[in-house]
């Protein structure tokens, strides 16, 4: 194919995609304004409880003097829409440090727990998903479908609590809180990430390997699958060579859900094993009317849910010959 | 067994399904029968005589649960028995299959060679050049455009005639000794299935290779075929050489398919002319897009159509896909607003949507889809969907509405029992009457039928005919006739019309079709319909070039040149065809005189 032709057919999914990026960007801006409208109604506010039950109204007017929060809304919403699209969210109002420092320190704690979760879930989800599809409505498909139904019916504090009974408690194997020192072994990160990783992934493979079940079903019945047959195909290049492409859509979208759930999600995880993630932060933050630290958070779990669902879309596109040169 | 002389042995071959309840369900029973090789065998009967199933038994493959009995002998493999891997070896390696629907039966996502040259691979024959280039040269000698090229496109890409030759080319790869053909061209108009039959034919021959064709089309089977095996509900009625089953068919069965397949004129009397016609169609342009500022739509479908319909008579509207047949109906049914143009009823505009329109005139003009699989409420009661239009349009209910569905139902021929049972209950020949049912529960003055026969058999598509034409009798509703098969067209309506790429190229009554003159593009119509005798195919020799075929087509110009085989040099790629009244009383839209277009018919019929 010449150089020209291959130039033109990028022009189509290039404008899709840029199209999804624009939109993307709209949701963000929407979703900031909703955020700073609601974390304004909560109530209560920063100065009364920095200063505590005893402040005098003087002492809780000057301080929100200084805090800013005597401000109208829409400038206290442009001043920190435009620091916040500068990286700079502003200070916490209950340590006045930077907020831009307190998530540097727990944002690599939570992309680590969510990337070691994934790294273990997207292959068994897999797994699980292929065999119960191909074995539909066997044996193998009706007990793999009663296992992933469990597993995703069980709460995760019940799930943390009876891995921390048992684990920790009787057998001692592991560590009942995941706290990970600065000079650690290999061993060391293994032992103190492996309960929370667990809990975790008995959901999402669960989930995930029910959506991919029913994209690989759902491709299954169609004239190709019984045309791929009768070629003589082997099983295992069917559903490699040619399901996976045409279902690769909705599964990496189900896949999309999956990790944002694993990035802000893990509230219960973190709480449970004392794990210093952004999702802890975050309850801290509404705790103690933090709104920056509170407002920074919820732009960064949506900023990434936008993010997965975007690359989710893009991969859709680029997998579909239709939309490709569309 | 193993009578060497024989290609094919089936013994004794049944295929049983289970039903919901777990009892069995023979679908096919006791058939037995051989091919000799390099002989073709069809497989014809109406849908659930079980001719698929027992073609694909000839792969040792069987749909769902289903459970194969009996011998298969196929070459030197026995199929019978045979476990997995030895099943894999023998499909599409040395047996291969052509499935009726190949835009269906491609998968979307991958490039159109590495699906042809997919056999060859996966059966270790040869490595992926060599399948390359024997890929190449099947694309040749199937007359694919293209033939180095072709194969890097997606499916989504191609035509249906196209992909329907580049499966054959895919079954063909691995030079397989026994080719499965099911029904490969019903999707395709029948233009395009003389070309594909015809390198269909050349192909099979060239490789040597032993055929079953499978197909509900007689008049198909007859050039494909060297014998023919007649099936009805999973058994054998007759089977015999396709001479003698087209000269002397034994079966009552086998002489019910022929005269279905030859549909008798069933004319009806045209109510006395009225000052002002039922329907008034005049100057339509329609399409998708924004519309500019003279009225034309981004992506025009029709340009300037315009006919009209007197009360209780029937128009037919004939072309083949992307002709904006389905669009006439679209735009008379107010679900598309044409960019200009009118819509008359009783001589009062009809607004262009259906928001602007009364319920009145909602209920006068009914629309019968296609597919009656899609248009019925599976989940619904036949009472109820008849129910709701009754109550709808004409405020019926209770007693009221249950005796006038049991009316219904009699009108269609179906027992009023059916009235309780869900539509995904009924047969497709029971459904379509339903959905036609549907339409006649609003009392219309006209109905416009969008394709209503073409999904169905050839007996079912007579019936179905036959009830139209007497329903036109006796309730006087008129028929706005769409279908892509003159022949049927010609059975029911008075008048014709014939479109082409969304341009009117000829109207006019009836029985003006039969004899020439007529436009050139009906004329290839006419002649692509395959005929009832086996050497109807031979005759019908490659068809002449079109001199113009390589100009792209133009909406200034006749929309027929690129593929009109007596387009005129220094006429026809100059200027607009205009509307010519011939003597007959037709209208075509051509540069030719009535003369000329004669002396070009008739030689072609002489020669």
């Amino acid at each position: 194919m010449s150089a020209s032709a291959s130039a033109s057919s990028w022009r189509g999914p290039l404008r899709l995609i840029g199209h999804r990026v624009l939109l993307a960007l709209i949701t963000l801006l929407l979703v900031s304004a909703v955020i700073f409208t609601i974390s304004g109604l909560l109530p209560g506010d920063a100065a009364q409880e920095v200063l505590g039950q005893s402040a005098t109204p003087e002492q809780i007017a000057a301080l929100r003097k200084e805090m800013g929060l005597d401000q109208p809304g829409p400038v206290r919403y442009y001043q920190w829409l435009r620091g916040i699209s500068m990286g700079d969210p502003g200070q916490s109002m209950v340590t006045n440090t930077p907020v831009s420092e307190i998530i540097s320190v727990r944002l690599p704690n939570t992309l680590i727990l969510a990337a070691l979760s994934t790294l273990v879930s997207v292959p068994f989800a897999f797994l699980i998903g292929i065999a119960s599809a191909i074995a539909r409505g066997k044996k193998l498909d009706r007990s793999l479908n009663v296992l992933t139904l469990s597993m995703v019916a069980l709460p995760e504090f019940l799930v943390a609590t009876v891995a921390v009974l048992i684990l920790s408690v009787k057998l001692q194997w592991l560590p009942s809180i995941t706290l990970i020192p600065q000079e650690a072994s290999f061993a060391d990160y293994v032992r103190g990430y492996a309960m929370p990783v667990m809990v975790l992934a008995v959901g999402v493979i669960a989930q995930l390997g029910r959506m991919i079940r029913a994209a690989i079903i759902a491709e299954l019945d169609r004239p190709y699958v019984e045309m791929a047959r009768l070629k003589g195909v082997s099983q295992t290049r069917l559903v490699f060579h040619h399901i996976l492409p045409n279902a690769i859509g909705p599964i990496v979208n189900a896949m999309a859900l999956s990790l944002s759930y694993l990035f802000g999600g893990a509230i219960i995880v973190e709480t449970i094993f004392s794990y210093p993630g952004l999702a802890g932060l975050m309850v801290n933050a509404v705790t103690s009317r933090d709104m920056p630290l509170l407002q920074a958070c919820a732009m960064i779990f949506c900023a990434v849910y936008l993010l997965l669902v975007l690359v989710a879309d893009v991969f859709a596109i680029l997998a579909n010959p239709r939309l490709r040169n569309a | 067994m193993k009578d060497t002389t024989q290609h094919v042995e089936v013994r004794d071959l049944s295929v049983t399904v289970r039903r919901e309840d777990g009892t069995p369900l023979r679908i096919v029973e006791d058939v037995s029968f051989d091919i000799a090789p390099r002989e073709t065998l069809a497989l014809i009967g109406e849908s659930g005589s079980g001719k698929t199933t027992i073609a694909l038994a000839l792969m040792g493959y069987a749909r769902g649960s289903a459970e194969i009995t009996g011998q298969i002998r196929v070459g030197q493999a026995t199929l019978d028995g045979a476990g997995g891997n030895a099943l894999k070896a023998q499909r599409g390696h040395r047996i291969s299959y052509v499935a009726q629907s190949a835009a269906a039966a491609f998968n979307p996502s991958r490039r159109v060679i590495d699906q042809v040259i997919e056999p060859a691979l996966i059966h270790g024959i040869e490595p992926e050049e060599a399948a390359r280039k024997r890929a190449v040269s099947l694309f040749r000698s199937l007359a694919l455009p293209n033939p180095e090229t072709i194969g890097q496109r997606y499916p989504h890409e191609l035509s249906g005639g196209q992909l329907q030759r580049l499966m054959a080319a895919m079954a063909l790869i691995t030079q397989p000794e026994l080719v499965i053909f099911d029904e490969p061209t019903t999707a395709l108009d029948v233009t395009t299935q003389v070309e594909v039959l015809q390198a269909f034919r050349r192909v099979v021959r060239e490789q040597g290779a032993t055929g079953v064709y499978v197909s509900h089309d007689l008049a198909v089977v007859a050039q494909m075929a060297d014998r023919v095996l007649v099936l009805k509900r999973g058994k054998v009625r007759e089977q015999n050489a396709v001479d003698v089953i087209l000269q002397s068919p034994a079966d009552d069965y086998t002489r019910m398919l022929m005269s279905a397949a030859m549909p008798v004129v069933m004319a009806a009397p045209v109510l006395p002319d009225a000052p002002v016609p039922l329907l008034e169609v005049e100057g339509i342009h329609a399409g998708y897009g924004p519309i500019d500022k003279e009225g034309r739509p981004a992506h025009p479908v029709l340009s300037d159509v315009g006919f009209s319909i007197g009360r209780g008579a029937a128009l037919g509207v004939i072309g083949e896909s992307g002709s904006g047949k389905s669009t006439v109906a679209r735009v008379v049914a107010g679900l598309l607003a044409p960019a200009r143009g009118s819509v008359k009823l009783d001589g009062v505009p009809l607004a262009p949507t259906l928001s602007g329109r009364s319920r009145e005139e909602l209920r006068r003009v009914q629309i019968v889809f296609q597919s009656a699989d899609v248009a019925l409420n599976p989940g619904r009661s036949v009472g109820d969907i008849l129910g709701r239009v009754l109550r709808f349009y004409r405020g019926t209910r209770g007693e009221e509405a249950r005796r006038r569905v049991a009316e219904l139902l009699d009108l269609i021929k179906l027992p009023a029992s059916i009235a309780s049972r869900r539509c995904d209950e009924l047969s497709g020949g029971q459904k379509q009457r339903v959905n036609l049912a549907r339409a006649l529960a609003a009392e219309p003055d006209i109905i416009l039928c969008d394709e209503v026969t073409s999904a169905l058999d050839t007996v079912v598509r007579g019936a179905i005919l036959d009830l139209l034409a007497e329903l036109r009798r006796d309730l006087g509703v008129a028929y706005l006739f769409i279908s892509h098969d003159i022949e049927t067209v010609k059975a029911l309506c008075d008048d014709i019309v014939v479109l082409y790429k969304g341009t009117r190229v000829e109207s006019g009554v009836r029985d003006s079709y039969n004899v020439p003159p007529v436009h050139p593009y009906t004329d290839l119509l006419i002649s692509s319909v395959p005929e009832l005798r086996s050497d109807w195919l031979s005759d019908e020799s490659e068809r002449a070039a079109a001199p113009f075929a390589h100009l792209r087509e133009r909406p200034d110009l006749c929309r027929f040149l690129p593929r009109c085989p007596v387009a005129i040099a220094g006429t026809c790629e100059v200027s607009a065809p205009p509307v010519r009244q011939l003597s007959s009383g037709n209208a075509v839209l051509c540069h030719h005189t009535e003369e000329t277009l004669r002396r070009t018919q008739s030689e072609k019929i002489l020669g």
